[in-house]
């Protein structure tokens, strides 16, 4: 079957960017309903960004979530493993009138290219990362990722894992990242928020969405994600809102000295005013690093946007100093550089 | 400007090579020598020779830079074997170059540096100045230092500051030798210094204290003249080669009306490509310093897909390096254009000297059947042609290329005669156009094979490319037998066809005769001096020398069939010879190769060349 070419312009909708092709990920996988969730965000980013369907490129890297570009009627490209965010870099700074998704793995970004994750936070250009954490290998069949828990037992640590693993929140704010979130394959409604948040935020835009992989990792996420116990193991982060969390919103967070500690309001004299409040807007990046840094089952672990900071993107400066070599440049066509400094005539 | 009437010999050519610490300047020196060797009119090469150490120790044999001119009344192909005259400003220099210089050559040296310390620093266990070591040369042993410190005493200078200029002093009775009107280079002093009068003044003094020595002491029995060089009328400037590439890429982008998206990692002998090109925003030259080789690439690829002409420059482990993500350009058949600066391999090997060693890894080395068109530029001047020639190949038939210079021709420089753009051939991409309801990302060009470039962004024709292997027209993702086979073949052909979009294999000298001397790439100049030079004596030798390493010209067969015999030469152990010997097995080819880290000598190639004929 033809890739699908349209022909005039209509009003976005899902239907704009759903592909022909036939989705391959295995029934169950997590992936499905990340692609729902985001073919529903391209029209509303679109809408309020201005970006026509033409406009959005989906690149990623080599792993199972790679396969995503096949799967969106946009331009795309499947690149190679661990670099999906230079390919980014690459399509975003020639021009930036694109709107640019990348779309990698536990593995891709943290393993073989973990040197572009780190980079492309540091240098924020207005590119959206949707990083899939299933803390396993899956296309190459259920070896450890950096993201697999120390004493896992895997095809390749069948004593168990002996490596602690990386968060991948602290990897993105130790880099100087401006903006991270986190989400959950289950959670469709979130997803749907924290991937608009991460579209409208202008600058490199990670989300971790913690994916399940139903053959070789299931349910490594069910103490977050189960219907039981996720009210106690989720703090869904909301900017001005206290950190609230449990079945009835009856347990909070608060700073004991230095330190993030799990209250419940009422006991102990606590009260709501007490409970920490959001701030994903703040440079300083001290709670933002705690709250990504919490894990299960000590802490509830943080979704939402955790970290969301303004900052000039790469590709704005660079932009800005074509712009501006323009009018003080003394060469305005190679002709004039080819002559300059020192030349002779032969007559 | 020659006040007195000394005896002024007239010479064709000469070779001046200027040798000091790695403080001492000689680059400088030997580029203001350069400026002025252009003002007089004569044709010249240039290399600069320098450790790979930024400062290695001070006085040592390692730490000795080098910087080589070759000047001439005809043209100069070359940047010289054997140097005429040497400039050694210390013990070091002097040990390091002894075995570059003819054995009549004059020694200009700085007398003062020849001190206990640095005689033993360089290794000398007696002082050549006063053995017998020099006794075939003629030896201008000035005090430098001392003189350089009393030419600028009227100046408020501390010491540390007047003696930087010391290489000016020297620089001035090079330029007396040579009959060169030194207030030339004044203005550079100008300029360069503006903002430091006092600089400006102190080498103005010592440039002239230097010239104003040579002439008083009568230092010399003779000087030197070189005629005008007879060169075709129109502009000249002096280029290397890192330079003309960059340039040649901007008149592409000019002409072709991309604009350039540029992912490099900085890499010796490479980077000075990187960094012109950063210097030129003013022509949306879109630079971006990657994080590392494979970041530099990808980048580039999706500059690529954004419509850019892309450009990555790296050289041999950062062409290893590359690799994959050339495979991904090839799939993709997006246009992109790989500079490889070749140094000396394997590994890190010799950042700073030059060899042809990549030649087979830019032609296979990658997984998969993966051709890609490779280009050799064959001097510094013609780097700007081949860069220029690559991004057209590369745009025109959507695929890499890869552009072969190396550390010779990047860092060494020749006279150039300026184009002008507009007279450069025309560059037509093959822009998908907006909404066309026919269009395939794999559909193509019957006679290029070629597919169009739909330019993310473009209205109406969103696609996906990747790494997976594509279903012929529609760019799908296959794992049709069948169809593995087609696209294998159908990538390959493309790249075979751009045969017809090449000139012909060119034969210097007779087109037919006893030997063919072949080469490819940065040995153009040596080559063709020494089979000249061979012409002139009567032999019958010819050069085919090639730019077009793949796909290769299609006359490689007739031009070969009129020989009796050929020899392949490389600065390798064979890399070309066993491609023609694959690709054009009917011939028998001799070989010589030298894989030292140095060019080829021309006298060493007419002593092989010379037993070659007599065989």
């Amino acid at each position: 079957m033809d890739q699908k070419i349209e022909l005039q312009e209509i009003e976005l909708t899902k239907l704009d960017f759903e592909s022909d092709q036939m989705v391959k990920w295995c029934p169950g996988c997590g992936d499905h309903a990340i692609l729902k969730s985001v073919e529903n965000v391209f029209p509303l980013v679109g809408e309020k960004l201005g970006y026509k369907k033409e406009d959005f490129v989906v690149v990623s890297g080599i792993g199972c979530s790679s396969r995503f570009p096949y799967y969106m009627n946009t331009y795309g490209i499947h690149g190679i493993h661990g670099r999906a965010a230079a390919l980014a870099m690459g399509i975003k700074l020639t021009n930036p009138k694109l709107c640019v998704w990348m779309i990698s793995g536990d593995g891709d970004s943290m393993a073989i290219g973990g040197n572009h994750f780190i980079h492309i936070a540091r240098r924020n250009p207005d590119i959206n990362y949707l990083m899939f954490n299933n803390q396993i290998y899956g296309l190459t069949k259920g070896q450890y990722s950096p993201t697999t828990p120390k004493g896992q037992k895997t095809k390749t640590s069948p004593q168990g894992s002996f490596e602690p693993p990386f968060n991948a929140g602290n990897l993105v704010i130790g880099a100087g990242g401006k903006f991270f979130a986190r989400a959950i394959d289950t959670d469709i409604k979130l997803m749907q928020q924290v991937f608009l948040e991460a579209g409208l935020h202008h600058g490199t835009s990670i989300v971790e969405i913690l994916q399940n992989c139903v053959i070789f990792n299931n349910k490594a996420h069910e103490l977050i994600s189960g219907k039981e116990t996720k009210y106690d193991y989720q703090l869904i982060l909301e900017a001005g809102k206290p950190m609230l969390f449990g079945k009835n919103k009856e347990k909070g967070l608060i700073l004991d000295g230095t330190q993030l500690k799990v209250v419940t309001l009422g006991e102990n004299g606590i009260t709501l005013d007490d409970i920490l409040v959001h701030d994903p807007t703040t440079e300083d990046a001290g709670i933002h690093t705690m709250l990504a840094s919490m894990k299960a089952p000590e802490f509830p672990v943080a979704l939402g946007v955790i970290r969301s900071v303004v900052s000039e993107t790469l590709e704005d400066a660079v932009w800005n100093s074509v712009e501006h070599e323009k009018e003080v440049s003394p060469y305005k066509t190679v002709d004039e550089l080819l002559n300059s400094g020192n030349t002779w005539e032969i007559e | 400007m020659t006040t007195k009437k000394d005896k002024v010999v007239e010479l064709k050519s000469a070779v001046v090579r200027f040798a000091g610490d790695s403080g001492d300047g000689m680059q400088l020196t030997g580029s203001l020598f350069s400026d002025s060797t252009a003002f007089a009119g004569n044709d010249f090469a240039t290399f600069p020779d320098f450790p790979s150490e930024i400062r290695a120790p001070q006085g040592t044999i390692s730490g000795v830079s080098g910087f080589q001119i070759h000047f001439g009344q005809k043209s100069v192909h070359t940047t010289g074997d054997l140097a005429d005259v040497l400039v050694a400003m210390n013990p070091a220099s002097l040990k390091a170059n002894l075995k570059w210089i003819k054995d009549d050559a004059i020694i200009i040296i700085d007398s003062d540096s020849f001190t206990d310390k640095n005689l033993e620093k360089a290794g000398w266990t007696s002082n050549p100045l006063e053995d017998d070591t020099l006794i075939d040369h003629q030896v201008i042993k000035a005090p430098l230092t001392e003189m350089t410190r009393e030419s600028v005493k009227d100046l408020d200078l501390d010491n540390k500051s007047a003696l930087k200029s010391k290489n000016m002093f020297a620089l001035g009775v090079i330029f007396y030798l040579f009959n060169r009107d030194y207030t030339k280079t004044f203005s550079y002093f100008e300029s360069k210094f503006k903002k430091n009068p006092l600089v400006v003044e102190a080498n103005k003094k010592v440039l002239a204290a230097g010239y104003n020595y040579a002439e008083t002491m009568e230092a010399f029995t003779n000087t030197f003249r070189i005629e005008k060089a007879n060169l075709k009328k129109g502009r000249y400037r002096n280029v290397t080669g890192n330079l003309a590439t960059a340039w040649g890429f901007l008149a592409a982008a000019e002409r072709s009306g991309r604009n350039i998206y540029l992912g490099s990692y900085p890499i010796t002998p490479a980077t000075d490509i990187l960094q012109e090109l950063s210097k030129h925003k003013q022509f949306t030259c879109i630079t971006q310093q990657a994080e590392d080789e494979i970041a530099g690439i990808v980048s580039t690829i999706g500059g690529s897909f954004a419509g850019a002409l892309a450009i990555t420059t790296t050289s041999g482990p950062g062409l290893s390096l590359k690799s994959e993500a050339i495979g991904l350009a090839v799939i993709t058949e997006l246009p992109m254009v790989i500079v490889d600066v070749q140094r000396g391999g394997p590994s890190t090997g010799l950042p700073t000297k030059s060899e042809q060693s990549d030649l087979m890894q830019a032609l296979y080395g990658r997984n998969g059947e993966a051709p890609v068109i490779v280009i050799a530029a064959s001097s510094a001047s013609d780097a700007f042609y081949s860069a220029y020639e690559s991004a057209k190949l590369a745009m025109e038939h959507m695929t890499p290329v890869i552009l072969l210079t190396d550390g010779s021709i990047g860092n060494g420089s020749e006279v150039f005669r300026i184009p002008k753009v507009a007279d450069l051939p025309a560059i037509h991409p093959p822009i998908a156009k907006a909404n066309d309801p026919d269009y395939k990302p794999y559909k193509r060009n019957p006679e290029k094979l070629n597919r169009l470039w739909a330019v993310a962004g473009t209205p109406g024709l969103r696609h996906r490319l990747g790494g997976l292997e594509k279903e012929d027209i529609t760019g799908n993702v296959s794992h049709d037998p069948i169809n593995h086979q087609k696209m294998t073949d159908l990538r390959q052909e493309k790249v075979m066809r751009v045969a017809n979009y090449i000139p012909e294999l060119k034969v210097e000298g007779d087109s037919e005769g006893d030997v063919l001397v072949v080469g490819w790439g940065g040995t153009y100049g040596v080559l063709l001096t020494a089979v000249e030079e061979l012409r002139e004596e009567g032999k019958s030798i010819s050069l085919a020398h090639f730019k077009h390493i793949m796909p290769l010209p299609k006359n490689v067969e007739d031009v070969f069939s009129k020989f009796k015999k050929i020899i392949v030469c490389e600065i390798n152990m064979g890399q070309f010879v066993n491609y023609l010997r694959m690709t054009h097995p009917d011939f028998k080819y001799e070989q010589y190769n030298k894989v030292q880290g140095l060019p080829f000598m021309v006298s060493e190639l007419k002593t092989k060349f010379d037993a070659f004929l007599n065989e």
